[in-house]
């Protein structure tokens, strides 16, 4: 006797499959057949999940286009079907996915401005944090300076890659695309939402290394040592500024404190 | 009679959902919602599209909220799975309708989770006694874990099983009866399953405990011609909640309410999303067919005073 649980495993196997085989022997068939039956369901699956994969990653569709965008689309939700039922939450691994996608072999920054589409995604739907005050900082005896530890915005997202692949984003957000060059190379991107509005900015080499070292928990110097160990040229105040300008800490609290009320 | 609005459990008493029409809230319109105010009487939003910690989706919402009566409708619970109800959903769900309070809740009669895999599809249950034990059970656990009654709506569907025992109506009346749930009437949803499965509309309305409907829901269908091997031309309707409400559906709705009474009536438009002005003249003629009918309504109650 067919059980539910049967009769749901032939389904998914019929929907996320290239036919109705599985699922044949629990339908009943008239003159409509249960290939085309089952068919609606698996193009109701395949076109719903393809397309909130595209309104998640809009310029990786533009880069290759509308055909071939659907195409790696259907692939990836056969090969990885969402395991919450929150298409929010649907797509984070498309792409790894892209990455070994043959087909897409000829764009290799492909998986990389999937990653960074992705990163603006999460940003958008992330908690809400006030951003630190500068005025508050102000009060802080420049001598306590060094023992500062900042924590990251809840939306912050780092992106790295060894493509333009910001410049990318960016040339692509304008009805004509101006070509990038692609030997200029790699780009690390800040992505975070601060307010209400999703932002991504490129990071110099010392910006990356100071907020890595902030987010794991470093005080300011130790931070600012790491940044400038890893370029000679960093301003500490002028990144320390425009970070703080931009929102990208929502708290700050004395080494003293750390690990305790912040 | 008029304008009775039916008490919600909410903080929000004076927002419950009144018997007149609403639209369904797609992302499309959120900006005209947020700035313009425009007139719908209600509206109804897809639960899962507002789980998530923050971000200006939400803030959207909060502020139509205060405007507007909400009804949350979810697409994801999968009442009819198997395998039981995702707990961390269902706490998801919790934290939506916590946040909102939204005069009415609902899902429906269909499973989209096997195997921890999420279809994004209503898709079709058998009409068994297993089923119907299971579907009991989720909807008893769901609306156990929310605190507060939910409705059902009727599925559309494309398949039939050969297991199935019973007809839909028998199995949606037998639901009702058994978990006190609430109906969510789709009345496209009849029209279409009546023509894929050749059964009588009118005698599905016979057939359910219309008492029990809280909610309508009105849309869209697709046309689906082919050709079978033999070359006859067939059709398959597809409810695709893409187009406007064709005057089949509105005959039954306005025979559905001429039964219920006035009820709160959606309007739900998901594919080929149109202008905000064409979804809300389809609002209005719901409310014009709500309107005729509260109308002999009324008249009809003037006759037993006297």
């Amino acid at each position: 006797m067919s059980t539910l649980l049967d009769i749901q495993e032939a389904f998914r196997a019929g929907v996320l499959g290239d036919d109705d085989l599985p699922a044949r022997g629990f339908i009943v068939e008239d003159e409509i057949s249960s290939d085309r039956r089952v068919g609606i369901y698996r193009n109701n699956t395949l076109i719903s999940l393809s397309k909130a994969l595209a309104a998640c990653y809009p310029v990786v569709e533009r880069l290759v286009g509308e055909r071939f965008f659907d195409q790696a689309a259907r692939a990836f939700v056969k090969a990885h079907p969402p395991l919450q039922p929150q298409l929010l939450a649907y797509g984070g691994g498309f792409g790894t996915f892209l990455d070994g996608f043959e087909p897409a072999r000829s764009v290799p920054y492909l998986g990389d401005v999937a990653r960074l589409e992705w990163a603006r995604n999460e940003a958008l739907f992330a908690e809400e944090a006030p951003i630190v005050d500068i005025a508050a900082l102000q009060r802080v005896p420049a001598d306590q300076y060094g023992a500062l530890c900042f924590r990251p915005h809840p939306s912050v997202r780092i992106v790295r890659s060894r493509w333009p692949v910001q410049s990318i984003w960016q040339v692509n957000q304008a009805d004509e695309v101006k070509p990038v060059d692609l030997d200029r190379g790699g780009e690390t991107v800040l992505v975070m939402r601060p307010t209400s509005q999703v932002v991504s900015q490129i990071l110099t080499a010392g910006e990356d290394a100071l907020l890595a070292a902030i987010a794991s928990g470093a005080t300011l110097e130790e931070a600012a040592v790491r940044a400038a160990e890893t370029d000679a040229q960093f301003d500490l105040q002028h990144a320390l500024v425009a970070h703080l300008q931009r929102g990208t800490f929502c708290t700050v609290s004395l080494e003293t404190d750390r690990g305790t009320a912040e | 009679m008029a304008d009775q609005t039916r008490e919600a459990h909410t903080g929000f008493e004076h927002l419950g959902i009144p018997d007149r029409a609403g639209v369904g809230l797609r992302h499309p319109h959120i900006p005209a919602f947020v700035r313009e105010r425009p007139p719908a009487a209600w509206l109804e939003v897809h639960t899962e599209n507002y789980i998530g910690a923050g971000g200006p989706r939400l803030r959207a919402l909060e502020k139509i909220r205060q405007d507007y009566p909400l009804s949350c409708h979810g697409v994801g619970l999968s009442l009819g799975s198997a395998e039981g109800l995702d707990k961390g959903h269902l706490a998801n769900i919790k934290a939506v309708i916590d946040r909102f309070q939204p005069g009415l809740i609902s899902e429906h009669v269909s499973w989209s989770v096997t195997g921890g895999v999420y279809l994004n599809d209503l898709l079709p249950l058998p009409y068994t006694d297993e089923a119907l034990d299971i579907i009991c059970r989720n909807i008893e656990h769901a609306q156990e874990a929310l605190g507060r009654q939910m409705l059902v709506e009727n599925p559309s569907s494309y398949v039939s099983f050969k297991s199935s025992t019973m007809p839909e109506w028998e199995f949606m009346a037998a639901i009702v009866k058994r978990t006190g749930c609430g109906l969510l009437l789709d009345v496209n949803n009849i029209h279409v399953s009546a023509h894929n499965h050749r059964f009588d509309a009118n005698a599905y309305l016979d057939a359910v405990p219309l008492d029990k409907v809280q909610e309508i829901h009105v849309a869209g269908h697709f046309v689906q011609h082919f050709a079978d091997e033999d070359g006859t031309d067939r059709v398959i309707l597809i409810d695709d909640h893409g187009t406007h409400v064709e005057s089949a559906v509105w005959t039954l709705f306005r025979r559905a309410l001429e039964r219920v009474g006035p009820t709160p009536t959606l309007v739900e438009w998901d594919n080929n999303i149109p202008e905000l002005d064409v979804l809300l003249a389809e609002a209005r003629k719901a409310e014009l067919i709500l309107s005729s009918v509260r109308a002999q309504h009324s008249s009809m109650a003037n006759v037993h005073v006297a």
